[in-house]
C-alpha cells in the first residue's frame, strides 16, 4: 500500500497507540493490509469487528455491505475479490460452518479472501459467550473434496493484527482462502497494540496477467503454481466455475486426468510450501526433555506454565504453533526425535493432539489436556499434567 | 484451415459473436426453453449495444444457469447452488460501473437461494435477474420445486404435489424490486424488449420466464415437446392490465405476464457511494483526535 493509503487508514483510525479488543484489531490488520470491501453478519463473539468495519471503510473509500447471512457474506468476497479488490469478513462457529461450501469454491476458482473465525464454544448454538478452539479440525476439513487452506493463530491482540496482514498476503500470494483461527478470548480480551509504521510489513497484491486477452490462460501458472489473476471488467472475459475446470477455465466434468491435475496443484501450491508457511515461537526448547505444545489463547497459560516448571529446575519446553494449517509435521517430528514427553492442552477434546500423535509417532510420549466448557486452561492444572 | 474456419465463423449468425464457440452445441436437451432465453439476451445486448466488457454475468446450479455459463461470452461466475445472487452483489459493489446479470432457475433463486433474492430486492441493488422458471427441478431429472402447481406429480411427489407453490414476480414486487416483469418463451419479442428495459433501468431488476422442459416436467403431465409448452402459453397467457381486472377464479390456471412492477426508488450501490462521500466530505473539516471510533 502507498504512502497515501497508509496515512488514510491511520487517520480513519485515528491513533497509533490504542487499548483495543481483539475483534477491532482483525479490522484494524485488515484496513492496513489494504481491504476495502468486508461482508458480514452479526455473531457473537465476532460482531465488534463487523462494526468497526462498518464505521471505518465508508471513511476510506471502501463498502460495508451487511448480508442476509453468512453463506452470502462468504459469496460476496468471492464476488467482491475477483472484481479486483481485497476482501474479508469475520465470524464464529455457526457461521463458519454456513461458509464451508463457499470456502471449497474460494480454494477450487482460486479467490484470495480472508475468512476470520472467532471460534466459540460449539458444536450447534453451544455457549455463544464462551472462547474454544472446537473448529480447528472443521478449518481443514470443513468443506467437502480435498482442498487445502492457510491457517494462523493469533495469541494476543497486536499479534491479532499483525497475523490478519500476514493473512491478507498469504491470500494473494497463494490465490487461496487465508483463515485467521482465533477464539472468543483473543477477540473480546483488551491489550495495548500499536500499529506498525508505513513500510513494516510488506504488503502483497495478487499477480495480474503479464500477457494480453487472448493469450493469458487464467488457469495455467506462469511458473510455480499458482496463476495470475484477471480482475472482473479488465477485458479478460475470465470464466470461473466450481466445476472441475480445464486451464482456460472451461468446465471439464468427466476427465480424470484434468481432475487429479487440478486438485493435485491446487493442493500442491500451499503443500509444497509447508516450511515457507511454518511459523511457530519456540522457547527453552535447546534441553527440553519434555514439550508443551499450544496454539492461540491456550499458549498464553502454557508460557506460564514452563516458567513455573523452568523454576523447579524441570526441563520444559515451550512450541506455539501459530500456523495451524499447512500443520508443520517437519517440526514435529524433530521434537519428537529429542523429547521425551509432549503435552498438549486445547479447548477442545483433542484435535491437534492427534495431528502431533502422527508427526511424532512413536518416538515420544503424546499427552493429551483437553478442557471444554468455556474456561481456559490454568497454568498450574497445565503444570500438573506434566508432573503426573 | 484457419480460413476455412474463419469462412464458416462469417457464415453463421450475427449473434454468435456473443457466444463462446468451443463450448456449443448447447448441452440442453430437445425442446428445452432455455435456448429461446439465451437467443432473447443476446438480441437484448445486441440492441443496446452494449460492450461484453461491460457484462459480468453470475449464475448459479441448473440448466438454465447453463445459458450465459459457458455459452455467453464476457466474464462469468458460476457459482455455488442458490448463491449468485451474493456473490453478484460483492462485484457489484466493488464494480458499480459493470451490469451483473444473474440468470438462473427458479430451484436455484427461489429454492435454495430464495433468501438473497428478496434481500436483493429490499434493497434495490442493481442487479438483473432473469430467472427462468420451468416448475421442476430439470437437471437432477424432475423433483419437486417450491414452483410445482398443486397435484402435479414429479419423481419426488409421486402421488401429486400436495404443496402450494410460490408466486415468484408478485414477491420479488413485494420485497421491493425497481422492475419486475413476467413472460413466457412463447413472447420472445415483448421479453425481449423487456431484458432490454431491465438491462437500461437502474436499480433491482427481475424478470420471471416461463419455460418449458419436456423431458423433466412436461412428460408427467402429458406434454411431452416444447410445442406444447408454447401453445400452452399462447392461450393461458393474460397481460397484467387485463388481469388486474379479473377474479381469482377466472385466473385460475392463466398466467399473468407483463410488467408487474415499477418504481423510483434509490439504488444500493449509489446510497453507498453518497454515504461515502458525505463521511468523507465531513472528515476533511474535522480533526484527527476528533475521529474516535469507539
Amino acid at each position: 500500500m502507498d504512502r497515501t493509503g497508509y496515512d488514510r487508514v491511520l487517520k480513519a483510525i485515528g491513533k497509533k497507540q490504542l487499548f483495543a479488543q481483539g475483534d477491532e484489531a482483525y479490522a484494524y490488520g485488515a484496513l492496513l493490509a489494504g481491504c476495502r470491501f468486508f461482508a458480514g453478519y452479526p455473531i457473537t463473539p465476532a460482531t465488534e469487528a463487523a462494526e468497526v468495519m462498518s464505521q471505518l471503510l465508508p471513511r476510506i473509500g471502501g463498502a460495508y455491505v451487511q448480508m442476509e447471512d453468512e453463506i452470502a457474506s462468504m459469496g460476496a468476497i468471492i464476488g467482491a475479490s475477483l472484481a479486483g479488490v481485497k476482501s474479508m469478513t469475520v465470524t464464529s462457529g455457526p457461521g463458519f460452518s454456513l461458509m464451508q461450501e463457499n470456502i471449497g469454491y474460494a480454494f477450487m476458482t482460486e479467490t484470495p479472501c480472508v475468512v476470520v473465525n472467532v471460534q466459540r464454544s460449539g458444536p450447534s448454538t453451544g455457549q455463544p459467550t464462551e472462547p474454544s478452539q472446537g473448529d480447528i479440525m472443521q478449518a481443514k476439513w470443513g468443506s467437502h473434496g480435498d482442498y487445502e487452506v492457510i491457517a494462523l493463530s493469533p495469541n494476543s491482540v497486536q499479534e491479532s493484527l499483525d497475523l490478519t496482514i500476514e493473512c491478507f498476503n498469504l491470500a494473494e500470494k497463494y490465490r487461496n482462502p487465508v483463515l485467521l483461527m482465533t477464539d472468543g478470548e483473543v477477540g473480546h480480551m483488551r491489550e495495548g497494540i500499536t500499529l506498525p509504521d508505513h513500510g513494516k510489513y510488506e504488503i502483497i497484491e495478487r499477480a495480474r496477467p503479464s500477457k494480453e486477452p487472448g493469450d493469458y490462460i487464467p488457469f495455467l501458472p506462469e511458473s510455480g503454481k499458482v496463476p495470475q489473476l484477471a480482475d472482473f471488467g479488465s477485458g479478460y472475459h475470465t470464466y470461473y466455475t466450481g466445476l472441475t475446470h480445464k486451464p482456460s477455465g472451461l468446465p471439464s466434468t468427466d476427465d480424470a486426468e484434468i481432475h487429479t491435475q487440478l486438485i493435485t496443484r491446487l493442493c500442491e501450491k500451499i503443500s509444497d510450501d509447508t516450511e515457507k508457511l511454518t511459523r511457530v515461537e519456540e522457547l527453552y526448547m535447546d534441553d527440553a526433555e519434555s514439550v508443551i505444545v499450544s496454539y492461540g489463547i491456550t499458549s498464553r497459560a502454557a508460557a506460564y506454565a514452563v516458567k513455573m516448571l523452568r523454576a523447579e529446575g524441570k526441563k520444559v519446553g515451550y512450541l506455539r504453533l501459530i500456523t495451524i494449517w499447512p500443520f508443520p509435521d517437519q517440526v514435529l517430528r524433530r521434537i519428537g526425535e529429542s523429547a521425551r514427553r509432549i503435552l498438549v492442552p486445547e479447548m477442545n477434546l483433542g484435535q491437534i493432539y492427534y495431528k502431533v500423535k502422527e508427526a511424532v509417532g512413536y518416538n515420544a510420549e503424546v499427552i493429551k489436556l483437553p478442557k471444554i466448557g468455556g474456561i481456559m486452561h490454568s497454568p498450574q492444572e497445565i503444570a500438573a499434567a506434566l508432573k503426573e | 484451415m484457419a480460413d476455412q474456419k474463419d469462412k464458416a465463423d462469417k457464415r453463421r449468425h450475427r449473434l454468435f459473436k456473443y457466444l463462446r464457440k468451443e463450448v456449443l452445441p448447447t448441452a440442453f436437451c430437445p425442446g428445452c426453453g432455455c435456448g429461446i432465453v439465451l437467443n432473447c439476451y443476446a438480441h437484448a445486448v445486441d440492441e443496446l449495444q452494449m460492450d461484453p466488457n461491460d457484462l459480468i454475468s453470475v449464475t448459479g446450479i441448473g440448466c438454465s444457469s447453463w445459458i450465459p455459463s459457458p455459452y455467453f461470452m464476457g466474464d462469468t461466475l458460476h457459482t455455488t447452488h442458490g448463491r449468485p445472487i451474493p456473490f453478484a452483489t460483492g462485484a457489484k459493489v466493488t464494480r458499480p460501473d459493470k451490469t451483473l446479470v444473474v440468470i438462473a432457475g427458479d430451484g436455484d433463486l427461489i429454492g435454495i437461494g430464495g433468501n438473497h433474492l428478496i434481500h436483493a430486492a429490499r434493497r434495490n441493488i442493481d442487479i438483473k435477474v432473469f430467472m427462468v422458471n420451468n416448475l421442476i427441478y430439470g437437471m437432477t431429472g424432475g423433483q419437486l420445486a417450491p414452483t410445482t402447481p398443486a397435484g402435479v406429480p414429479t419423481s419426488t411427489s409421486p402421488y401429486g404435489n400436495v404443496e402450494h407453490p410460490f408466486e415468484i414476480a408478485e414477491l420479488v414486487a413485494a420485497a421491493g424490486a425497481s422492475y419486475v416483469a413476467r413472460w413466457t418463451t412463447f413472447h420472445v419479442f415483448p421479453l425481449m424488449e423487456s431484458m432490454q428495459k431491465a438491462l437500461t433501468r437502474k436499480g433491482f431488476a427481475f424478470i420471471e420466464i416461463r419455460s418449458q422442459c419436456p423431458i423433466s416436467y412436461g412428460r408427467r403431465i402429458g406434454k411431452r415437446t416444447g410445442t406444447e409448452a408454447l401453445q400452452e402459453y399462447k392461450e393461458t397467457a393474460v397481460r397484467a392490465q387485463e388481469a388486474a381486472e379479473m377474479t381469482p377464479e377466472e385466473l385460475a390456471g392463466k398466467i399473468v405476464v407483463g410488467r408487474l412492477a415499477e418504481r423510483d426508488k434509490s439504488e444500493f450501490t449509489a446510497n453507498l457511494r453518497q454515504l461515502n462521500d458525505e463521511i468523507r466530505k465531513k472528515d476533511a473539516g474535522r480533526r484527527p483526535e476528533d475521529w474516535s471510533i469507539s
